[in-house]
């Protein structure tokens, strides 16, 4: 679980999550497109992400694909989350994305 | 190839074997997924998904494309509504890998409809599944009330 902590602990890597979310199954490629950055330095973003397994990869042919795996989220969220909160929580998270729109840092 | 829409990785500390049976045998599903997968688990046969037990209500019908046990099962899913219409099938692949002493565990779902209710079903139910699976077969405590 610290690996999943120190991974999302960085706005890069946030943000390759959310574009994942959008789209999942990208490349690479794609992945570099809306971010100013290195390849390289994208790579060893994708790198810690997929050490946290938030991020799977297959391989299709010559590229590799990456899928956003919200399993170690969810896994946090079951641990300190009770079932009844959730619908309580969601009306709290609709109220505060209506007032504040939709943004994330 | 059409590239997956969904992959799920986990990483769980069982044999291959416990994680196969914990997918193919009744007694098993019921308790951490409170549904149950029917089937003689042969290539070409049917399959059957249930809530709780063989006679529940029945939720998802499809084939056993590929079975390799306690590596590799692909089976197609549906709706039993939709079991004629070969259109409205998607595919789900599950792979069993071992990794040191804990397996790896990867489900890809796709072949899934664009904005289908299967893919809103599914993207909320295989976290919760396979956390669920993680908890039971480490822990021997499924996630309560998963649904």
């Amino acid at each position: 679980m610290d690996k999943v902590f120190k991974a999302l602990a960085d706005p890069t890597r946030r943000r390759l999550l959310d574009s994942l979310r959008a789209h999942n199954g990208q490349t690479l490629g794609r992945l570099c497109q809306h971010l100013d950055m290195t390849r390289q330095a994208v790579t060893q973003h994708l790198r810690r992400l997929e050490d946290a397994n938030l991020v799977a990869t297959i391989r299709r042919g010559r590229e590799k694909l990456h899928y956003l795996n919200p399993i170690p989220i969810h896994e946090i969220t079951e641990r300190w989350i009770a079932k009844y909160e959730r619908q309580h929580l969601d009306a709290l998270h609709d109220l505060k994305k209506r007032a504040e729109g939709d943004h994330y840092a | 190839m059409p590239k997956p829409q969904f992959l799920y990785v986990t990483y769980i500390s069982a044999s291959p074997e416990k994680v196969w049976k914990a997918l193919t045998e009744p007694e098993q599903t019921t308790q951490y997924w409170q549904h149950v997968n029917l089937s003689d688990w042969k290539a070409g046969s049917k399959w059957e998904h249930r809530e709780n037990d063989r006679n529940g209500k029945l939720w998802l019908v499809g084939k056993i494309i590929e079975i390799l046990p306690p590596r590799r099962l692909v089976m197609s899913w549906a709706r039993p509504e939709d079991e004629g219409k070969p259109k409205k099938h998607s595919r789900v692949t599950f792979e069993i890998e071992p990794v040191g002493d804990v397996v790896r565990l990867t489900v890809m779902h796709d072949q899934l409809e664009a904005d289908s209710e299967m893919l809103e079903s599914i993207t909320d139910g295989w976290p919760k599944v396979l956390s669920s699976l993680k908890s039971f077969l480490e822990l021997g405590r499924p996630l309560p009330n998963l649904w």
